[in-house]
């Protein structure tokens, strides 16, 4: 439908224009044709400033993220999937039930509509998949060269069950490390795209929900401690802040860490080290020793988890270092990066 | 991995450390000359592992840490200039000319490039042609044959607006150097493997006759730097000073031919600083007259001017293997990765960014790689 | 800067007058020049740097020293010697 109901003879069916983030006109016909139609829900469709939702008597979990990944779309997802899952995992590994989320996005003047109605649409999926909805949020749009193409921030909500309180301050000499998957996926996705590398192998970013995953490693681990969601800085960064703040070392087996054959490639061949390479849908459990092979067992039942091992564990020796016995035998410091390997990866 | 994941194999390793344990009856002092092989070495541990006493000096193989202060600033310079875009290698983004970095100018809007390849940057100058493309090319002898293609290919293609801004160093001059100093204690030598698969092993051999000083051609996995090691042990222990070639699957005697014709061809041999060592006779490659056309330095008319270094880096006395990072007083405090204040922390293969990244903690005695 | 990884060649071919292929380095594809290693065949190891294929991986001299490694390392076991590492 192209016939145009204001006097700008712009294609503003085709191209995003700064009135789009005005709050007139062309605002509302984006929600109404853009948006709406993807997040389908009654909060979102009774149109008013905020979203509304029920909420038990308990504790309720709230988390935010924002999203600048280069390129847009990439081998195994794109902006918006990663916008969603990326809010939904935070909620989860704090064992929460993700239920609502809020979704800002700063376009770019010149953005297609058709790139923005894909990446909505693919939002729209991802949230099904993991029980959320997407109940307010808010659109702008700032002058061509001002923003790259499309920024978007969710925030979300989730409710957490009685008795579960997760922290690093729980974690304890003697649990044992629990990895979900192969390191590396996401971030060597996202490098071979930029650099135009052909990938043999079916790389594709690991970019998932891992609601189920944490559900999984809670029920069969009633003794859980922390979970953590590994993203930029990759497992390096999640061991040495848990480290930190638990004040406890730990100790890592490079034997045990799995890196498909093709991001082991790609690493060699940039001189980086799959420890700090962003993921996207992995995570690390802290479980004491008694119920660790329990919570892997039910963590391999799960798609997301099926890679899942114990890679090492919590120790009261060299407090708030992380060290890896390394393939030669050697022991080394895993020090957290100083700068990000490569820059914009999610 | 074939050919890399066997050099990493735990059960050889030990046992050539057992054999080295065996060998030796002195505290002998070796240096290993390539920023390649420094890297393993702490990454792995492996000099926690030599015998008591035994000890690995780092040599000045990491050419990012040995550019002068000047040449970085000539790169800033360029950078800077509205129709230029400077493309180089990541390394180089984060060292800092006396009063700035390429990262920075990026930052502050220069157009700065980071490419794998000097032919990633001559495929830049061809989609760019009303723009001024130069590479900035540093390197040691295995990278100079690839900086003297693109240049060549360059002119062969008629690509005019791509220009080489060159800061390369030879080893022979460097290591002849060091080792004519009264200061110096190394009694063997671990060649860099890279570097002889282009140029071949004549240099050496030269060496070893004019030191009496036993070399060893290693790689840059643990096992070939361990092998090394033994080999070099075991010239040490029989008073032998010969040229020997632990990387021999990849090393030839006579290097590669072509790639020398091609540098040759190019690039000339020239007096060089280097940071840290001061000026060296006929160390370095500059391009020669008849490419003067893709030759940033003669298209661009960079003058030279003295710089000073920051005073309290003692990246000199880490370079000539003097001293190691730790010894350094503002190491990892006022010196760190994010806030460096020599190249030494900046590059991947200088030994500062290296002992901080795994070695950060070296008071620890329960994290030492073993007796010392 | 002396980075350069054994990789497995592909394919080669003269493409304006150049020498080039695809080069595999564990599962990665990665164009390399190939001039100053012409002799170089699909299925042949080579070592790239920057871009530009500099010598061959000899697969028999490769293969003599590992099992000349290999044995020492076996033997170590056998012979029961206490593991150097800390």
């Amino acid at each position: 439908m192209s016939v145009l109901s204001c006097p700008l003879p712009i294609p503003t069916d085709e191209f995003v224009v700064l009135g789009h983030g005005s709050g007139g006109r062309l605002s509302a016909r984006m929600m109404e044709e853009t948006f709406l139609p993807a997040f389908r829900n009654t909060a979102l469709e009774r149109g008013d400033d905020q979203g509304v939702f029920e909420a038990p008597a308990g504790r309720i979990a709230m988390s935010t993220d924002s999203y600048v990944v280069k390129p847009l779309f990439f081998p195994g997802g794109n902006i918006g999937e990663l916008a969603v899952y990326g809010t939904v995992n935070d909620l989860a590994v704090g064992g929460a039930t993700p239920k609502y989320l809020s979704a800002g996005f700063i376009l770019e003047e010149g953005l297609s509509l058709d790139t923005l109605r894909q990446i909505v649409d693919s939002m729209s999926h991802a949230a099904r998949r993991c029980g959320v909805e997407i109940i307010t949020g808010d659109t702008k749009v700032v002058e061509k060269g001002s923003g790259d193409q499309i920024y978007i921030n969710t925030a979300g909500v989730g409710f957490i069950p009685s008795g579960i309180n997760y922290s690093a301050a729980n974690v304890r000499p003697g649990d044992k490390i629990i990895l979900s998957g192969s390191l590396g996926d996401h971030g060597i996705t996202i490098l071979a795209q930029r650099e135009g590398m052909e990938l043999g192998g079916d790389l594709h970013s690991d970019s998932a929900p891992l609601h189920l995953l944490c559900a999984a490693a809670m029920a069969a681990a009633p003794t859980l401690h922390a979970m953590r969601d590994l993203t930029r800085g990759g497992l390096s960064s999640a061991l040495n802040e848990i480290a930190q703040k638990s004040g406890n070392g730990m100790e890592i087996d490079q034997r045990a860490i799995p890196v498909s054959e093709v991001v082991r490639g790609a690493c060699e061949l940039f001189g980086l080290d799959p420890l700090y390479v962003a993921n996207e849908g992995k995570m690390i459990a802290f479980v004491p020793a008694a119920e660790a092979a329990a919570s892997v067992a039910a963590m391999r039942n799960i798609e997301t988890g099926s890679e899942a091992r114990i890679i090492g564990e919590v120790t009261e020796k060299h407090p708030r270092m992380v060290t890896m016995r390394t393939s030669l035998g050697t022991e080394r410091i895993v020090d957290m990066l100083a700068q990000d390997q490569l820059p914009r990866i999610c | 991995m074939k050919h890399l994941d066997e050099y990493r194999d735990e059960k050889i390793a030990n046992a050539l450390v057992a054999k080295l344990k065996s060998k030796a009856t002195k505290p002998w002092v070796l240096m290993e000359v390539c920023g390649g092989q420094t890297h393993t070495l702490v990454r792995y541990g492996i000099d926690g592992l030599l015998p008591a006493g035994m000890e690995m000096i780092h040599g000045p193989g990491c050419p990012v840490c040995v550019t002068p202060l000047e040449t970085i600033d000539k790169a800033l310079t360029l950078a800077e200039m509205p129709n230029v875009i400077l493309a180089t290698y990541g390394d180089m983004m984060r060292v800092p000319g006396s009063t700035t970095d390429l990262l920075h100018v990026k930052a502050k809007g220069g157009n700065v490039r980071m490419v794998y390849s000097p032919l990633d940057a001559l495929k830049i100058a061809r989609e760019n042609p009303s723009r001024e493309i130069v590479f900035f090319g540093v390197g040691f002898e295995t990278t100079a044959p690839p900086n003297a293609a693109a240049v060549w290919q360059a002119g062969r293609q008629g690509i005019t607006n791509f220009s080489l801004l060159a800061s390369h160093v030879l080893v022979p001059p460097a290591l002849r150097a060091l080792l004519s100093d009264s200061g110096n204690r190394v009694q063997g030598l671990i060649a860099p493997g890279h570097v002889c698969s282009i140029v071949g092993l004549d240099d050496y051999h030269s060496i070893a006759h004019e030191f009496h000083l036993p070399i060893v051609v290693g790689g840059f996995e643990p096992v070939d730097l361990l092998e090394a090691i033994v080999l070099l042990v075991d010239q040490l222990e029989s008073g032998r000073a010969e040229v020997e070639n632990q990387y021999s699957r990849s090393v030839r005697v006579e290097g590669n031919p072509l790639a020398q014709t091609m540098l040759t061809d190019v690039l000339e041999v020239c007096d060089r600083k280097w940071r840290g060592l001061g000026e060296i006779p006929k160390s370095g490659l500059k391009v020669r007259a008849k490419y003067a056309a893709w030759d940033a330095e003669a298209k661009f008319g960079l003058a030279d001017k003295f710089v000073e270094e920051p005073k309290e880096c003692i990246s000199a006395m880490i370079l000539q293997g003097r001293k190691k990072p730790p010894e350094c007083s503002a190491f990892g405090v006022r010196c760190t990765p994010e806030r460096p204040l020599g190249a030494p922390m900046v590059s991947s293969e200088g030994a500062c960014a290296a002992y901080y990244q795994y070695r950060r903690y070296e008071s620890a005695a329960e994290l030492a790689g073993g007796a010392r | 800067m002396c980075l350069a990884i054994p990789g497995k060649v592909l394919d080669k071919s003269l493409l304006n007058g150049l020498l080039r292929g695809r080069v595999e380095f564990g599962g990665i594809v990665r164009e390399a020049c190939f001039d100053f290693l012409p002799e170089a065949e699909p299925g042949d190891y080579v070592l790239v740097h920057v871009g530009f294929a500099i010598t061959m991986v000899d697969e028999e001299d490769a293969l003599s020293t590992l099992a000349y490694l290999r044995e020492l390392g076996t033997l170590e076991e056998e012979v029961g010697v206490e593991e150097a590492t800390p």
